[in-house]
């Protein structure tokens, strides 16, 4: 035999898009949000972002290779999780505070659980939810976006029944209110959000039911429904956390139920919890009830007859 | 299921857009078919089809014709074999197939003068059991691929030949690369419908459909054009999104007719039956002709050949002299198929040799041939998306490597046709298909 050939299973074709290239769209779909928060917050919003990549990555690095796996920081998937930690933080938060925040959530709760596909919870929101009960204080304190003093939450005034001082809708589709730097720029987050479904990243199942929820259950509490769709994180939650791959629902069935669950749980939290926002809690609540939806929501097998598969 | 392509909505994400968006690379759809001079030695395998294989009718030192009967077998489920050239049959031993498998295969060494059997003439046919066994005579199996012998499906038992009330011809040609169905269709249109009014009268269907993909419109309105002027029967052209896999049988049945088999039934369950396009033509030209199936249009294509091209060739010619009459191969070769990259075997030889069902050679040069390293699961849920039999891959993966044979059961491993839609689109080059063939054995293994 004159020529070896390779033997291997079909399919001996392979698409371009790759774990890789769905992760530096998802990096493309948040820098609106990052532009606009350097706009809103000034250059430390950029700092605590390139702090928490940065430990982010060398977290992942180290952390590969102590357990002697095949190293993943090329996947930039370390640099999604930083950038979307990052964006869940106060502008003013320590430095130090974020790059912890970072190595919790490669180290504890994505690489513990087996690295990338295998944490059974988002990471940046895990990583969230520690910082904020191990720094109440500092991660509570929101320097305003128009003089850099400590200001309050649109979500917080709320619920301390301080509305009088509310910004406009328009302020707050644009970003000029308190809050952690990514989440309040509605109108980048939307370009991000747009572009990751033209590009296939995402299936607009998710934001728009988690949003739609939110909105249409406030209303029926009697809540200004437009103020609580914009604000606190819920199109950061709803478009980049929700729709984590690995913590949602692979059928579309299941993203539906998942978005109404975590709208649900947003508005509730928001309005009888002891914490004025909710999104963060209510998407790693719906996470840990993935398993569960899909498989309730199991497709049914082409040619399989409604009243057979019973 | 949702309707089949998805439409705006599966554009945008909100519902399932089964299929993959595989590139067509169909370079040669242009290309006339060129005859290729029978080779110097041709091997015939007695199994080129499903079921039974045949038994060697000669032996060695035997002077056999083109068209000659050298193999056949008792069994039902089974399709006699021809020779494709004249000359001697020089062997007649077992030999290691494609599949890794030992099979009889007999080897002829042509004279050159490529003389017919002088016994073949036209069959003749006045009755159905004529028909049926003039098609079992021209040892005609399924040309698309699967290689079931045609009188074996056109021959139904009485009561579901009843029910059966469409006939189906494929012309989808939904694998990149290949484009003999397409030339099929273009060269040898009257063949393609005088096939199938023979077929459509045997079976007395109320409707006959040709299902072609919409990237392919000179066939399209060639046999749109014939189709009217035919009178005997009404047979439609139904126009497919040229989206993978659209020529699979069970997405045209629905294709066509809206209906979807059940797991683990055949077509006729649902009233209908699928042919492929050059097996009707085929038809038509042996009931002309007589003379069975012993040559074949095989796409000849690959980033590994020189220069690509459709070729008629016997069957039983060694890959390597098919592609030497393509001028050879194009740097280094690396992968050899036989079909379609997406659900193509790849062969470890290429003295392999053409076989009854082959529709395409394609070599691969070093760069397309490699497999890309998996990477871990990210659950984006895209296999889900693009399974046309609306199945869960990547569950499979999971649930064969823990050997759960109950949940691949339940999850209805065996309704996947293997099409690599799924392993296609995944984005960490999981090796579903791979995986799922593991867990089909598994499940078929447990006896259950």
């Amino acid at each position: 035999m004159d020529n070896k050939f390779i033997v291997s299973s079909s399919p001996h074709l392979s698409g371009t898009v790759k774990t890789k290239t769905i992760m530096i769209d998802v990096i493309i779909g948040l820098i609106p949000a990052l532009v606009a928060s350097i706009i809103i917050f000034g250059p430390r919003a950029l700092l605590v972002c390139a702090v928490s990549i940065a430990a982010a990555v060398i977290a992942e690095y180290i952390c590969r290779k102590v357990m002697k796996r095949e190293n993943t920081i090329g996947d930039f998937s370390a640099v999604v999780t930083g950038l979307l930690l990052a964006f869940n933080l106060p502008s003013g938060i320590p430095l130090w505070m974020a790059a912890l925040g970072s190595v919790i959530a490669i180290v504890v709760v994505k690489q513990m659980f087996g690295g990338i596909g295998q944490n059974f919870v988002n990471p940046a929101l895990a990583a969230r939810i520690i910082l904020m009960t191990s720094f109440p204080t500092q991660m509570t304190t929101w320097p305003s976006p128009v003089d850099g003093t400590a200001s309050s939450t649109p979500l917080a005034m709320i619920a301390s029944g301080n509305t009088a001082d509310l910004p406009s809708y328009l302020d707050m589709f644009l970003g000029s209110r308190g809050g952690c730097l990514g989440e309040t720029c509605i109108l980048a987050l939307l370009i991000g959000g747009v572009y990751l479904v033209i590009r296939k990243v995402i299936s607009p199942i998710i934001p728009l039911t988690y949003i739609g929820v939110v909105f249409v259950f406030s209303a029926i509490l009697g809540q200004d429904c437009v103020m609580q769709i914009l604000s606190g994180g819920l199109f950061l939650g709803a478009i980049f956390m929700a729709t984590d791959y690995t913590t949602s629902p692979l059928t579309n069935k299941g993203k539906f139920i998942y978005a109404v669950g975590c709208g649900i749980l947003t508005v509730l939290i928001r309005t009888f919890g002891a914490l004025p926002e909710g999104v963060s809690f209510s998407i790693i609540i719906m996470n840990i009830l993935v398993p569960h939806i899909e498989r309730l929501t199991e497709p049914k097998a082409f040619g399989v007859r409604k009243e057979a598969s019973k | 299921m949702a309707s089949y392509s998805g439409g705006i909505l599966g554009m945008l994400g909100f519902v399932k857009s089964p299929g993959a968006p595989v590139p067509h690379r169909k370079s040669t759809k242009d290309m006339e078919t060129v005859d290729m001079p029978a080779p110097a030695v041709v091997t015939i395998p007695m199994s080129m089809h499903i079921g039974a294989p045949c038994t060697p009718k000669v032996k060695p030192g035997d002077q056999v014709f083109v068209g000659q009967l050298i193999g056949d077998s008792d069994a039902f489920v089974s399709a006699p074999i021809h020779s494709s050239v004249s000359g001697t049959v020089k062997k007649v031993d077992a030999m290691l197939s494609f599949g890794g498998t030992y099979t009889p295969c007999i080897v002829i060494e042509s004279d050159g003068k490529q003389t017919p059997d002088p016994s073949i003439c036209p069959p003749k046919v006045k009755s159905e059991e004529d028909l049926i066994k003039a098609i079992r005579d021209s040892g005609l199996v399924g040309l698309g691929g699967a290689g079931f012998p045609a009188h074996v499906k056109l021959n139904p038992a009485a009561d579901v030949k009843k029910k059966i009330d469409t006939l189906i011809i494929n012309g989808a040609e939904c694998e990149p690369y290949l484009t003999a169905d397409v030339r099929e269709m273009l060269e040898d249109s009257w063949d393609i419908i005088s096939g199938i009014q023979t077929v459509s009268k045997l079976l007395d269907v109320d409707e006959t459909i040709i299902g072609i993909e919409d990237n392919k419109p000179e066939a399209i309105t060639v046999i749109q054009e014939l189709a009217e002027k035919n009178d005997g029967i009404t047979i439609r052209v139904k126009e497919l999104p040229a989206r993978y896999p659209q020529g699979a049988e069970k997405v045209l049945i629905k294709q066509c007719t809206g209906r979807e088999v059940p797991p683990g039934k055949l077509p006729a369950d649902v009233g209908v039956i699928v042919m492929n396009v050059t097996s009707v033509g085929f038809l038509a030209r042996y009931l002309k002709t007589g003379m069975p199936l012993t040559t074949k249009r095989v796409t000849v294509d690959g980033s590994a050949v020189a220069e690509p091209k459709n070729v008629r060739v016997c069957i039983g010619t060694p890959v390597k002299d098919v592609i030497a009459f393509c001028g050879g191969y194009k740097g280094e070769p690396s992968k050899l198929l036989y079909g379609g990259p997406m659900m193509g075997t790849p062969i470890y030889s290429d003295e392999q040799p053409i076989l009854k069902n082959t529709n395409g050679i394609l070599a691969f040069d070093r760069a397309e041939a490699q497999s890309l390293e998996p990477s871990a699961c990210i659950r984006c849920g895209r296999c889900v998306n693009a399974c046309p039999m609306n199945l869960m891959p990547t569950m499979f993966e999971k649930y064969t490597a823990a050997e759960k044979i109950d949940e691949l059961k339940r999850l209805n491993i065996m309704t996947c046709m293997e099409c690599g839609c799924c392993a296609y689109v995944c984005p960490a080059n999981r090796r579903l298909v791979q995986s799922i063939r593991i867990g089909k054995t598994l499940v078929r293994n447990s006896g259950k």
